[in-house]
């Protein structure tokens, strides 16, 4: 970003200007993950910096929050997390195959009412939460499903789908359907030509998409809270409960962890999407 | 030309513009049958229960279903100011009767005194006299049940059952706009000091878009920063933007709760810098000013990520294009730049203003009471009230200034400008 030498010198100053707003804005955007790290190993029960953390005291940081979450006896952290996972787990893998299907069959030329049926599809995403909440609570408690796992699931599916069928659809784009014919007029059929030629091929946007479905299901928390009972807690209804009553330090040593494990889906997400972008031979 | 001569025949001796077609139609239904499972799951879960969230939000068919008899008789009452005939007194006792019978009685009671205020002692009154068998059923119903109260020798509570005859009301959608039916039919305001609804309507649109502005003013520099900057540098800042886009909304919202408390970091730098006292230090928390602040840091990456889509693809020769035909930079970046940067810029705000006027967990942890949105409240009705018809009513106004957004960005934008990442 370095100037040409014969820039006026106001023009100067509003570049330097720009860069001080977008420094402020990375640093607004980015600083607040930071907070919560050095506090969780705060050795004392308060949410500020300790005199002792200020000078950089070993005393003053201890893994006490962290051994709480693990074994603190009143803690549901242990229930909740495997509640977490297997929920967002099957409901990832429910988003993937539905969406997937159903993004190879928007993708046909032939497909009819696409812009109806797009629009359907992806209605959850747009829809505010709350409604969703409201309505998907309606239906599970008819169908005797709320309080279960698999009302969870089910209204995590709803939820994810629509984040499978766009990424699948975009990687489908820039797809060449001369290839399946070519497996085709070899004499594949056609769960052969989808097992061997696309799947791998649109496999970077089934995975992105699929991440985002996972993240969509770990970090829900307003339908979640319509349907949940005391068995079917989850990280986010334990969160929700713990900041709204009181912000302890063992909350903060949760947040830490799924900030690593939101680092680990960006990086994952980011390789996915460069070698999409690589087969599908976008130039950059 | 007639059509015979011209005809093109495949080898199975079929017309080949009939063999197309099968084709075509063949193809057509494989790729329905591949939307179908997900379509058919998103419609039994998801688009019935909304339709199932009107019906509920219109659906008054309680009282009807309870007073069958009162209302076929007040079908012959005719003077309205007057007070019933015999048979009305009598079709609601007959009714009233088999409801006590069935302890029934009190959901009525209830029901009704939400239309007129005084109805459930009225009823509790005759409920009594029913069960101490003090009527006498070959009287005049009329005269023994006036005779009960003074109430029900005003002809207004008798026009308020007529009211509940209707199986289908739109009373909720007026209770969710400060408004009511009023005794002789019409639309009436709500007094002004419980006017709470409108107040909190504003007060979503108001934070939805300050938001949706935030979110513009912060997100355009750095999108165009990222969108121009050489590679290596740019992935390296785009981490800043994506790694809160993954975090837990819970997580970041926790972060501001540390942050913005009297004791926390940004009160610290305040003092630090000698903004405000350190005995004077301002409450950032649990007010609008939280509110904002979270929202906009939470949100902003929905407004980044588009923008720099868009960005992306604006080739930087056009800019020195413009520069090199005469226009000073300004000029340059508002007449090139800019205009061409408008899809990502509907795109950006509208998912932002979408998403911030659903809002419910951020405004409900760091707003504290003058940051709840209407989310809230429908959520404080869902699990609270259980008036379930009203907050799917208080939904559905909400879904259909959503839709409303959503039709107009299209016909201005199109939709298939949205992109994920």
């Amino acid at each position: 970003m370095a100037l040409p030498s014969y820039t006026e010198t106001r023009y100067r100053i509003w570049h330097y200007i720009y860069i001080a707003i977008c420094t402020f804005v990375f640093f607004f955007l980015i600083a607040p993950l930071f907070v919560i790290f050095p506090l969780s190993f705060n050795a004392e029960e308060f949410l500020v910096f300790s005199e002792g953390m200020k000078n950089l005291d070993p005393d003053a940081f201890s893994l006490r929050w962290y051994k709480d979450m693990i074994y603190g006896t009143k803690n549901p952290w242990g229930l909740a997390a495997k509640n977490s996972f297997i929920i967002a787990i099957f409901a990832t893998i429910g988003s993937i195959i539905l969406g997937t299907l159903a993004a190879l069959g928007l993708s046909s030329r032939h497909m009819p009412y696409k812009g109806l049926i797009m629009a359907t599809l992806i209605s959850p995403m747009i829809v505010p939460l709350i409604i969703s909440g409201v309505a998907i609570f309606f239906f599970m408690a008819k169908a005797g499903l709320a309080a279960t796992h698999t009302g969870i699931v089910l209204a995590h599916i709803i939820l994810g789908t629509p984040f499978v069928v766009i990424t699948v659809t975009a990687t489908l784009s820039g797809f060449d359907h001369s290839v399946t014919r070519a497996a085709a007029s070899l004499g594949s059929n056609p769960v052969n030509t989808f097992m061997k030629i696309t799947l791998p091929l649109i496999l970077p946007g089934v995975i992105s998409g699929g991440l985002f479905a996972f993240v969509t299901s770990f970090d829900e928390v307003v339908v979640v809270l319509f349907l949940a009972g005391l068995e079917n807690t989850t990280i986010p209804i334990q969160m929700w409960t713990g900041l709204r009553e009181q912000l302890s330090p063992t909350i903060l040593a949760v947040a830490t962890c799924l900030i690593l494990l939101s680092t680990l889906i960006l990086v994952t997400a980011e390789l996915l999407r460069r070698r999409s972008e690589r087969l599908r031979g976008i130039n950059r | 030309m007639s059509s015979e001569t011209k005809q093109i025949l495949t080898t199975d001796g079929i017309p080949l513009e009939v063999s197309l077609k099968k084709a075509e139609k063949k193809n057509k239904i494989k790729a329905f049958l591949l939307v179908a499972p997900l379509l058919l799951f998103l419609v039994i879960t998801y688009i019935f229960p909304i339709g199932d969230m009107f019906m509920r939000s219109v659906d008054d068919r309680m009282v009807t279903n309870m007073l069958p008899k009162t209302f076929k008789a007040m079908e012959k009452w005719e003077n309205l100011d007057e007070l019933p005939p015999e048979e009305v007194y009598r079709g609601f006792y007959e009714d009233y009767k088999l409801l006590a019978e069935n302890q029934q009685h009190g959901k009525l009671g209830q029901r009704l005194n939400k239309e007129k205020n005084g109805f459930n002692t009225i009823t509790k009154k005759l409920f009594r006299q029913i069960k101490r068998k003090k009527i006498d059923e070959s009287a005049s119903l009329k005269e023994q049940i006036n005779k009960l109260h003074k109430r029900w020798r005003d002809v207004e509570y008798w026009q308020a059952i007529k009211r509940t005859a209707p199986p289908y009301t739109a009373s909720k959608y007026l209770k969710g706009m400060d408004m009511y039916f009023a005794a002789d039919g019409s639309i009436a305001q709500v007094d002004e000091d419980r006017r709470i609804h409108r107040i909190l309507w504003l007060r979503t649109l108001e934070i939805a878009f300050f938001v949706t502005l935030f979110c513009f003013f912060m997100g355009y520099p750095i999108a165009h920063l990222l969108a121009t900057l050489p590679m290596k540098y740019s992935n390296l800042l785009m981490i800043c933007v994506l790694l809160p886009f993954w975090t837990s909304l819970l997580v970041r919202t926790a972060s501001w709760m540390i942050l913005l408390q009297q004791q926390g970091i940004v009160n610290d730098f305040f003092v630090m810098i000698g903004l405000v006292a350190d005995d004077n230090r301002p409450e950032m928390m649990y007010n609008k000013v939280g509110t904002y602040v979270a929202m906009t840091q939470i949100l902003l990456p929905f407004m980044v990520l588009p923008l720099y889509s868009v960005m992306k693809t604006i080739s930087p020769s056009l800019m020195r294009a413009g520069k090199s035909l005469g226009g000073t930079p300004f000029v340059a970046f508002w007449k090139v730049y800019f205009p061409l940067t408008i899809p990502g810029i509907g795109a950006g705000c509208l998912l932002v203003f979408i998403l911030a006027i659903g809002y419910y967990i951020t405004p409900a942890l760091v707003g504290g009471a003058s940051g709840t949105l209407i989310s809230n409240q429908i959520a404080f009705h869902m699990k609270t009230t259980l008036d379930w018809s009203f907050a799917s009513a208080m939904g559905l106004m909400l879904l259909t200034g959503v839709l409303v957004i959503y039709w107009i960005y299209n016909k201005l934008v199109g939709v298939d400008n949205i992109k994920l990442g």
